[in-house]
Order: structure tokens, then sequence, then C-alpha cells
């Protein structure tokens, strides 16, 4: 029945995207977990080849620079410390070597880090901070509870960043073509759908927020390619199961008052204003970069690593010389490999679309 | 890493709950949901509900995975 149904959706996107006959239309999925959705599903094989599905920045192990993993590796040098982090992050490379070899300490939540903490009280136990605003509030929300319960050796290495800005600057970047967004669904659990508004108002850039189940990614698709097709741009809301226009207002207050607004750079794209999180002063003494002031050597990219271009939608992961030679999932070069969610990690996972010119990926 | 799944609340004890999350029982936060009631259906990220749902849409998402995986033994 689901099968049924998803063919459905799909004859509609094809009757669609039939309209425009003078273009191809390109659609960046901006989420790592959608990106793995539409690779898992195979719904590529689904939809015309004039429609294009670019990968985008939405994958936190992929964004996150090197020189924080540097910095973490660093600090898991010192005798007093533990590193305690979500899986995804141990395999991530930076300059030299993984945080693997050092033997961190993987949590399901945050709240686990602060039992480890109330459990090593000799210790000093380090959050690894990274994620997006679905991930941000659940570590805020560990930070008051530290605050309320006075644990003194809790502190966080805050490297989160924000979505709204990174879409902006995709959306003025003239560079890259995409005329839609298959925005985040979990990140718009908490910020709603107001703080994409700009994309259409000022960039006539449609976006739609997208559920995690294959038939959520193509009815997302349809909303858009319909929006396109009739020259409208408006932010909607498929995955209303779950997200609200407004949000998570307590998560939003959280936010507010544990973290402030800062630059942030994203690995393999470089600095974006106003794109990341840091403490507020309130609680700056959870920050770790205040207790351990430990300076790393500027870091370059791996050589002939193009994960800055995959994340941008301008390269494809089989554009890449080192992709499935010298770059694959058991021995990574870039993020976007190591992450089981990054783009060129699904794409070596569930088979090689592009070398055929399928969805006129070239 | 932004992945969710859903739970139903079984108990609640301040600002922890128990969900049901496909029929396992695991300790959650519902201190991002305070007005999270018994028998609520929510998404939960790294040990949070982050949102209370549309009951019936929560059920639904839940029998379709059930009848996912009961074909991908």
């Amino acid at each position: 029945m689901l099968k049924a149904l998803m063919e459905t959706v799909a004859s509609k996107i094809i009757k669609a995207i039939s309209e425009i006959t003078d273009r191809p239309v390109s659609l960046m999925e901006v989420c790592g977990t959608h990106t793995m959705v539409i690779a898992k599903s195979g719904m590529r094989a689904m939809l015309p080849g004039k429609l294009r599905l670019l990968s985008g920045p939405g994958c936190p192990v992929c964004v996150t620079p090197q020189e924080t993993i540097d910095y973490c590796i660093a600090l898991s040098r010192e005798a007093n410390v533990i590193i305690a982090t979500f899986g995804d992050m141990v395999r991530v490379p930076g300059t030299r070597g993984t945080l693997e070899a050092h033997a961190p300490r993987v949590v399901y939540s945050p709240l686990d880090a602060l039992t480890i903490a109330k459990e090593n009280p000799g210790r000093d136990v380090v959050f690894l901070g990274v994620g997006f605003e679905t991930t941000s509030p659940t570590i805020g929300a560990t930070i008051v509870e530290a605050a309320r319960k006075n644990v003194r050796n809790f502190y966080v290495l805050s490297a989160f960043k924000l979505i709204p800005p990174a879409l902006d600057y995709i959306a003025r970047s003239p560079q890259i073509d995409v005329q839609g967004l298959i925005l985040p669904g979990h990140v718009s659990a908490i910020i709603g759908s107001k703080p994409y508004e700009f994309l259409a108002e000022k960039y006539h850039m449609p976006g739609c927020i997208t559920g995690f189940e294959p038939i959520d990614v193509l009815q997302g698709i349809l909303i858009l390619t319909r929006q396109i097709v009739d020259g409208k741009s408006a932010i909607t809301i498929e995955y209303d199961r779950v997200v609200k226009p407004e949000g998570n207002s307590q998560a939003l207050g959280i936010l507010n008052m544990v973290f402030d607004v800062c630059e942030s750079r994203w690995r393999g794209i470089g600095m974006i204003p106003d794109s990341g999180l840091k403490l507020s002063s309130k609680y700056s003494r959870f920050d770790v970069r205040n207790e351990y002031d430990i300076k790393v050597p500027e870091s370059a990219e791996p050589k002939g690593c193009i994960c800055g271009r995959v994340l941008l939608g301008l390269s494809m992961p089989f554009d890449c010389a080192l992709f499935g030679k010298r770059c694959t999932p058991v021995d990574p070069v870039g993020p976007c490999m190591v992450s089981s969610e990054g783009s060129c990690a699904a794409y070596f996972r569930y088979g090689d679309y592009g070398k055929t010119g399928q969805n006129g990926a070239t | 890493m932004c992945l969710g799944v859903v739970g139903r609340i079984d108990e609640i004890h301040g600002e922890t709950a128990t969900a049901e999350i496909l029929g396992v029982r695991r300790q959650i936060s519902i201190v991002l949901v305070p007005e999270a009631k018994i028998n609520d259906y929510v998404m939960i990220h790294a040990g949070f509900a982050i949102n209370i749902m549309d009951a019936r849409d929560a059920r639904e998402t839940e029998e379709l995975i059930s009848e996912v995986l009961k074909y991908s033994r």
C-alpha cells in the first residue's frame, strides 16, 4: 500500500516537472537525515531525470571544523579530562587522528555526560557540543541542570550551529543553483517556520519543512515542484504532525538563556556570521575554553577532499577523485564520508547514481 | 544527527518521564515539553522529548513503522 502511495506521489511530481520544459529543477535537501532517507529508499529511480536532489550543509559532523576536533583531542590528553560525546563524532578526522584513539565516553543523551561528571568529582568532564537547533536545547537544558545542582566539573565545548544563517549563505551565493529547499524536520520542531520566511520574501525561494519517512520526502518534493511550476515561493510545513509554526517556545527560551549567537566557522565553507552559539555570560563558567586555554595550530583540509563543495551542492560526491578509492567509510578522508548521514557515505553505501548519469547528476 | 523517535509517555516524575518507544520503556526528560501529560505521544531526540505530537498522527506513524519492521526481519 505504501509503495502504491509513493508511486502516486511520484507520478504527480513527474507530471508537475513535465510542465517545466525549459530547465532542470534543483532542490536541496538541507538535512543529512533526509540525504539518508533519499539514498536508502531508492526514490531517485522513481523521479524524473530533470529533477536534481542536492545535499546541503545539514550534517553537524560534516560541518564541525577540524580545529574543534584538534582542540578536543588536545583536551583529551590532559590527565584530568574525560571527553563525552555523541557517537557520531568519534571517528571524524582532525588534522592528525581522531578522538577514537583517546577513549572518549560515548553518550546517548547529554544528561548522561552530567551523570559521568557527578560520578567523577575529581575529573573535569567535557561534553563536545555539536549539532543544530534540534540538539542545542538538550545541552542547554543539561547546563541549566548542572547549574541548579551546582556541578562544578561539567563543561561544554560549544560548537553548535544555526541552520537559517547557512541557508541565507546558500540563497545568496550566485554559484549555487537551487530553486527550492527541503527543510529539516526536527530543527523546525524547535524553531518553527518563521525563521525561514526570509527565504521566500528576500530570495523568492520556496521551502518545505519535511518529515523523515520516504513518503514525507516525496510529498515535500511535490509541494516544492508545484510552487516552482506556479512561480510561487512560500514556506510550508509538510511535517505538521511534529512541527508547529511557532516551534517549541520552552526550548527556544532555554537557548536564549544559555547561549548567545556568534559567528561560526563551517568546515569546508568558512566563516558565516551569526551562525553559531556560545555560552552566555550567565553560563560562561561551563565554557571549557575559559578553563583550558589550549592553542591548536591552524588546520588545512585534507588534500584533494571536496567536502566543502559537496556540502553546498556545488559538486556531487562522485566528482571527487578520492571518492570510493582513497576515501571510503572504512578509511574516510573527509567528514562527508565519516558521518553515516554525510552525502558521500550515503552515495557510497547505496549506489553510484551519478556514474550512470541518473538524475542529471553530472 | 537530528534523528528522532516517537514514544508514548507512561509515567511522569517531575521533569523525568518513562516513555514506551516501540515496545521498549525508557527514561526521558520532559523539561523541554513541560505541558506533557501521560499518554501523550512525543518526538524524542537525545533523551529529551522535543515536541508533543498529534495523537492520531503518532499512532499511524507507529503502526507504519511496526508494519515495515515486520517485513524487514
